[in-house]
Order: C-alpha cells, then structure tokens, then sequence
C-alpha cells in the first residue's frame, strides 16, 4: 500500500469511528432526556416509569414535610393545573412557596416522585430591575 | 457621576469605532502610522473603561442609590467588601467588568507585540475592538451600568445573600480574565488568517495569553467549584449545571490547543487544526458569556431578562461564520510541512490527547444546548442530566489522566519499542502495584474509582521519573545538591517542567474526584436535640440548638438577622472528632406585606455550612431549622399587629429565645466523603506549575538583551 492510500483509509478509519460514537451519544441523549413540560401538560400526557422535567411555580400552602420526604405541589405559571410532588435530597436555599422551581419527577399513581437531588430553584427575580412601586415600599 | 460613567460609554464606543476604522485602513494602505494610531485607541479604551468603572465602584462603596444597579444589588447593610464586589452582580455592572478586562488583557497583548508582526496586529486590534464595542454598544443601547432615578432611595435591595461569600469577590473577575484572555488569541489568530501569514509566529506572540486565559479560566472554575462546595447548603462541587458547563467547554479546547500549538512550533503541522481551536476558544468562551447572560437556558445561574439574547446570537453566527470562512479560503496556505511519521511518538500522544479533549467539549456541548437542539428538531424542550453526562466523560476523563502520564515520556517523530519499554516500565509497575494493593485490601466494587487511582499512580511514576532523571542528569553534569539541582533544573525549563507539575496536579486533582464521588456517605434526615445517626463510619449527634441575632445595620456581619443553627457533636468509634455549629441565616425582605417583624426575617434563607476538612476526608453539614411551627408563627403574627419597625428586633429575640427553649426537630444534611481536600490541593499545584511555565524565564531575557546588544554592535561594524 502505498503511504498515500495508507493515510486516506486510516483517514477514513478515524472518521467513521468517530461517526458512530457521535451517533451514539445522539442516541443516548434523545433516550435519556427527560421533556420538560408543564404541570397541566404533564397531567395530560404523562406516562408511568417515564423521566420528565416539570417547570412551575410550587403552590401557596402546599409545603409539607414527613422525616426525611418533602411534599409540595408544582402549578403552571400562570395558574390552574397543579401536580403534587414527593421529592426526596437536596433542597435548594431559596426554594420557597411561590417560586419557580425544576424538578425531574415521575409519575406513579396519582402522583409524582421526584429524582433525588434533581430539585432546581429559579430566582427570577434575582438580577432583573424592580419595579419602582416596589422600591418605594422600603 | 452617573453622567460622566455615562459619557464615558459614549467615548469609549466612538473610539472602537474609530480604532477599528483606523487599522483596517493602516493595514490595508500600508501606512503605518494608521494602525499604530488603531492600536493606541486599544490604550485609550482602557482609559476611559477604567474611568467608567472606577465610577460605578465608587457609587457602590458609598451607596450612591441614585444609580438603579446600586439601589438593586447592594445597600448600607451590605458588609463594604460585598458592596465593592456587588458590582459585577448585576447584569450592567457584569459587562462592564468584561469590557473593562478585555480592554486591560488587549492592551497588554498589543503593546507586547507594538514592534512585531504589525499586519496580524493591526487586524487583531481591529477584532479586539470590534468586542469592545459590542459590549459597550450592549451597555449603551440596552443595559447602562448608569441609569439613576431621582430622587434616589433611601436605602437599596441589598446583595443577594447567596452572593455574599468571599469567593464572589474574586471568583467572577477571574472567570472574566479568562473569557476575555480567550478572545485575544481569536484575534490574533483571525489576523493571521487576514494577513495570510500563518507561520508560527502568531502563535509564539500569544502562546503565554493562550497559557494565561487558560489559567485563569481554570481558577475561577475551580473557585466556583469550592464556592459550591463549601458554601452552598448543597454539598457538591460539580453540577453539570449549564453555566458551569459553559465556563468548562473553553478550556478544554483551550488545553488541547496548548498541547498541540508545540506540535505546530516543533514540527510545522496541524495549522488548520491549530487555528480552528484558537478560533473555537474565542467563540466558546463568547457563547459563556451569552449562556449566562441571556437565560436561554434553564440553570441555578439563570439570570433572567432575555434582552441581549439577540445581539448575543447575532455576534456568534458572525464569528462561526467568519472562523469558517478565513479557514476555508486559507487552507492552501495551512498545509502541513511534515507528516507524522510514526504512532508511537509524542505527536501522536499530542493527537490523542487533543481528540480526548475536543470530544469531552463535543459531549459537553451537546448536553448543555441539549434543551435547545431538542426542542429545534423535535418540537419538545427536553434535557439530560448528570448520569448522562457521567457516562461519556468519566471513561474520556480516564484516558485524558492516562495520556498526560505517556505525552511527557514519549519522545518526538519517532519512539522505538525499546525507548518506549525503557520510560513506561517504571509507571506501569506503579500503576499495576497500585491496583494490586487496592484489590487487595477490597475496594473492588467502583471500577472507574479504581482506574483512576491507577492512572493517576501511572501519572506520579512517570512524571516522578523524568524528575529523577532530569535531576540527576543535571548532578552529574554540574556537581550539585539535589535540592538545588532541582532548582536549576525547573528554571532552566520552566514550561517543560511546568507542564510536569501540571500534569501532577491534574493527576491529583482527578483522584480527588474519583474518590470522593465514589466513596461518599451522604445522609439527610430531621434530628431532635440529643438524637445522633450514623454517617459512614462516624456518628453525628445534635447536641443543642444555637441561634444569632445581629442588628441591622451592624457592617461586621453578612447582614442575616437571625441565624438559627445546630451544635453537632462528631465520633468515631465513641472518640469525639469534631465540633460543628452549621446554621442557616434569615435575611430581611423587602416586602412591606410580611410585617414588621415577618419582612426582617422573610428574605431568602441561605445555608452556612460547617464542616471538618481533613488530608483523608470532610465531615460536612448543613441545617435547615424549623421556624414555620405554629408557636414560632405565632410570635411573628403577633409581634407583626402589636410593634414598629424600630422595635421589631424585640420579636425576633424573643422568636430565637423561644426557638432555643423548645427546639422543633431540624432538617439535617451530612456528607462523609474522603479526599475531597485533594480537588482542591491538584488545583494548587496545577496553579503553580502553571505559573512556573508562564514566568518569563530570565535566560530568555538575558537572551533577548544579549542578541540586541549584538544587534547593535554589527550595526556599529556595519557604518564603520
């Protein structure tokens, strides 16, 4: 073979191996990924043993504590549709009714089980302006 | 003031545009004296930005709420540190800071070239300026550091009580370096591509801003990783959170290109690949800036307000587009001056490694823009976690410790067998006695664990090896001491060495990981006073609750006003170890609604965390007490309708006496987990190493003095 043709098929060697381990981790990550849906959507479509992402608000007066599980219920941001929650690890500092919160949850029964640890708290508030009525309240 | 931060602005966009005019057209005509007056503007930037921040830090230190990101982000009870650091928490004062630095990092760099490749210069100041004025233009059009209102507030928001830790002080601005260090050798590697002169050359003049942005992008991912750590009432020190992913990707790329621009001074190859990473930092290192800035995606950072999203997307596609374009039309140009001649050479191990890191990048990528990717080809937002993440890195991670202990040993163009035999023999042993004694003592169930002690054992073999040698070649040819032969040795080769050190710290800083993500003993549970569990093999008793009350306006404190907490008693086998006094602090709100009494308390609570950091293992915890029980809401409610905000303090003293008389069962957080310290301690050494290899070396001086006193002396023989 000559040194030519030898660098084009290991050229070519290199290539497709790094095809299909490209592939695979599109594969994987399509069939790994939890959907991030809403409460009212996942109450429509979610199917038990199955991971998803739920973005929402956790409803006033639905924070409950037993031992070691923390039960709260996550609705739509704007309202309406609730989902209730019981999520076990790591709770974020500002995680608070009315906050928006991120949660890997799945479905069993007629309720929710979040992923250990998967609790994510969103502070919109944090670095956005505020409004001057609310400054003025100080 | 805010007028003149202001105008400042102002100024500083008229210069970009002038400078960016300026060298273009002194490059394009010829003349000189156009592109030296471009690179001046750089000089000028750096002025005027100084000026514009130097007036932003001066309202936040004396609480100027006049200016709208003051009375945001900081107030008279911030602790002064937090309010001078208060700056670059907000969105306005962030881009201020990266502008501000990159015009600093620009300034440097181009007066470091002043005399020297003045083409690839001028079209890098161009560049260089052409950021400059996007931030600016980004702070002028949408986000101004100097809004006021009038009349001003009589006191402000206050920084985030999350953000109050000494890390915020130094943390941003290093990760900031080394975004804005990233995008001067984009600039210089685009000049070189528009000068059509892709030498080695540009690559020698940015090899130490390449080195710099490097380490210093490294520091503050670190520093956030401890900050995580050590802080946050969360007890971990990696995510795979989409910011930190963003802050990571860069430096990968940016490793790899360490690693492959010697391949390029060495031998004359890889150009094309060369350049494409150059290019590929700089746009990653952009892309972080836009990840954390435009809240695209959902992260502990998000940091809300869509706004510069699209100037962000706009300012990326021009760069992906431009970085393709000059490679395509220059790639005639990019060839190669040599082949590689064998696979068991350095190169090649410099080519593995570079493919290891460029695909660990490509695996980031994907899952962080995941959400994004997804919801453009399915229609539905959907995203992977950590355990994804977890499954491509650790393997490419494993092979990335193994080759930084070959890349040193093998030698260049061509290893024999025998050569190769000669400098692995001594690592493998190592590795090999390392897995035999761990086997043996039966820590068999955590496979990556165990393969990364075992590399890492290889990594001290061979780096340890080519020390010995190093030294005694030296011993034998200059009679030292050891010590001091190892001196001479490491300044003598201050990169090669360097480089070794780093490497040793990466090996460190890995198995670090590895044990403390395998080995770890977690457990959450709610405790009364007197009642202890088990963590791993020590136990945990609450001994008695603690509480802290500090007056509002005391400037000694973070600023909570109440800080419950826990006395935990720490033992191992009935022997006391350890005393700690986790807590969480209440902060005032600033929501009349709460009360007078509930708004002191009803900000957000933020996790003090305790623990006992140890050479073998952190006992770490974190409390979350109780105040929501109908007695304690009851003082709240009351004091709320009976007292003033002057004497509402009376309440809370009251709520802490009342908490420590009958403490409510609280929320407890333990993490048992061994070599933790060493993250930090690899990091250490990588920092020291790194900046053995970025000193300038003195002999290089004395070099650079000598050939001009040379120059100087055969112009003299020359008019003679």
């Amino acid at each position: 073979m000559s040194p030519a043709r030898k660098r084009s098929v290991r050229l070519v060697v290199a290539l497709s191996a790094a095809v299909v381990l490209a592939s695979a981790l599109v594969y994987t990550s399509f069939s790994a990924a939890s959907p991030a849906l809403s409460p009212s959507q996942l109450a429509r479509q979610a199917q038990p043993g199955r991971s998803y992402q739920v973005t929402g608000t956790v409803m006033q007066g639905s924070v409950r504590r037993e031992g070691e599980v923390l039960y709260f219920s996550v609705e739509d941001r704007a309202g309406g549709t609730s989902i209730p929650v019981s999520y076990t690890g790591t709770v974020p500092d500002p995680f608070r009714e009315g906050r928006e919160v991120i949660v890997t949850v799945q479905k069993q029964g007629s309720s929710y089980v979040g992923e250990r640890d998967s609790l994510i708290t969103k502070c919109p508030s944090k670095y956005t302006t505020a409004p001057p009525s609310e400054k003025q309240n100080y | 003031m805010a007028g003149l931060g202001f105008a400042c602005l102002l100024l500083a966009l008229a210069v970009c545009v002038y400078g960016i005019a300026a060298s273009v057209y002194g490059v394009r005509s010829g003349r000189v004296e156009f592109s030296d007056s471009g690179r001046r503007a750089v000089y000028a930037l750096a002025v005027i930005l100084t000026v514009a921040f130097t007036v932003l830090e001066v309202a936040f230190v004396s609480n100027d709420f006049s200016f709208n990101t003051v009375a945001d982000t900081s107030s008279r009870t911030t602790p002064m540190l937090y309010r001078a650091a208060a700056v670059w928490s907000s969105q306005e004062g962030s881009l201020l800071l990266w502008a501000w630095l990159l015009s600093l990092w620009s300034t440097l760099a181009l007066f470091l070239t002043r005399s020297r490749m003045r083409d690839i210069a001028a079209y890098a100041t161009a560049i260089l300026l052409g950021f400059g004025g996007f931030f600016v233009a980004l702070m002028v059009f949408y986000a101004n550091p100097f809004a006021t209102t009038r009349p001003a507030p009589a006191e402000g928001a206050g920084l985030d009580p999350l953000l109050r830790f000494p890390t915020m002080v130094i943390h941003p601005p290093m990760l900031y370096s080394g975004y804005t260090l990233c995008t001067i050798p984009l600039a210089f590697g685009m000049g070189a591509l528009l000068a059509r002169r892709v030498d080695a050359d540009w690559i020698k003049a940015i090899r130490r801003f390449a080195f710099a942005a490097w380490l210093f992008l490294g520091i503050g991912i670190l520093l956030g990783a401890r900050w995580s750590y050590s802080e946050l009432g969360w007890g971990g020190y990696w995510g795979w959170d989409a910011v930190e992913n963003a802050s990571l990707m860069p430096w990968l790329t940016g490793t790899a290109f360490l690693h492959s621009l010697m391949i390029q001074e060495k031998r004359g190859m890889l150009k094309v690949w060369n350049v494409s990473l150059v290019l590929a930092t700089g746009t990653l290192a952009i892309m972080g800036t836009f990840l954390v800035r435009s809240g695209i995606l959902n992260s502990i950072h998000a940091f809300g307000g869509a706004t510069l999203g699209v100037p962000f997307v706009v300012l990326i596609a021009v760069l992906i587009a431009a970085s393709i374009y000059l490679v395509v039309s220059r790639r005639d140009m990019l060839r190669s001056d040599h082949r590689l001649d064998s696979l068991l050479s350095r190169e090649s191990a410099f080519m593995a490694n570079n493919v290891v890191l460029v695909s660990l990048c490509f695996v980031i990528f994907w899952g962080t823009y995941f959400p994004l990717i997804s919801e453009a080809l399915t229609g539905h937002e959907a995203s992977v976690g950590p355990p994804w993440f977890d499954r491509y890195t650790v393997p490419l991670a494993l092979i990335l410790v193994l080759l930084s202990g070959i890349g040193p040993v093998i030698a260049w163009r061509r290893a024999t067998l025998a050569n190769a035999r000669r400098n692995l023999l001594a690592p493998t042993a190592l590795a090999l006695a390392t897995l035999a004694v761990l086997l043996g003592s039966g820590i068999d169930r955590k496979p990556f664990a165990i393969a990364m002690f075992c590399c890492g054992a290889f990594v001290f073999g061979s780096i340890g090896q080519e020390f010995v040698r190093g030294v005694r070649a030296r011993r034998a040819m200059a009679a030292e001491s050891p010590l001091r032969a190892l001196v001479s040795l490491v300044s003598r080769n201050r990169r090669r060495y360097g480089g070794y050190v780093v490497h040793l710290g990466i090996a460190v800083l890995f198995i670090g990981v590895a044990a403390s993500s395998s080995f770890q003993h977690a457990s959450e549970l709610s405790l009364s006073p007197g009642q202890s569990t088990r963590v791993g093999a020590y136990t945990v008793r609450y001994v008695r609750p603690t509480a802290t009350i500090t007056p509002r306006y005391d400037e000694a404190h973070t600023g909570s006003t109440l800080g419950l907490g826990a006395l935990l008693d720490v033992s191992r086998n009935g022997r006391q170890v350890a005393t700690l006094n986790p807590s969480e602090g209440f902060y005032a709100s600033q929501e009349a609604s709460q009360g007078s009494v509930g708004s002191l308390i009803g900000g957000q609570p933020v996790s003090h965390v305790s623990m006992d950091a140890g050479i073998t293992r952190d006992i770490w915890s974190a409390v979350a007490p109780d105040i929501e029980t109908p007695s304690l809401k009851r003082i709240v409610s009351v004091g709320n309708s009976t007292l003033s905000p002057e004497e509402a303090l009376v309440a809370i003293a009251y709520l802490a006496r009342a908490y420590l008389r009958h403490p409510p069962p609280a929320q407890f957080h333990f993490i048992v987990s061994p070599l933790v310290m060493w993250i930090w301690i690899g990091g250490l050494i990588v920092f020291g190493g790194g900046l053995i290899a970025i000193w300038p070396a003195p002999s290089s001086v004395r070099r650079r003095v000598a050939a001009r006193s040379r120059a100087r002396s055969v112009r003299g023989l020359a008019r003679a």
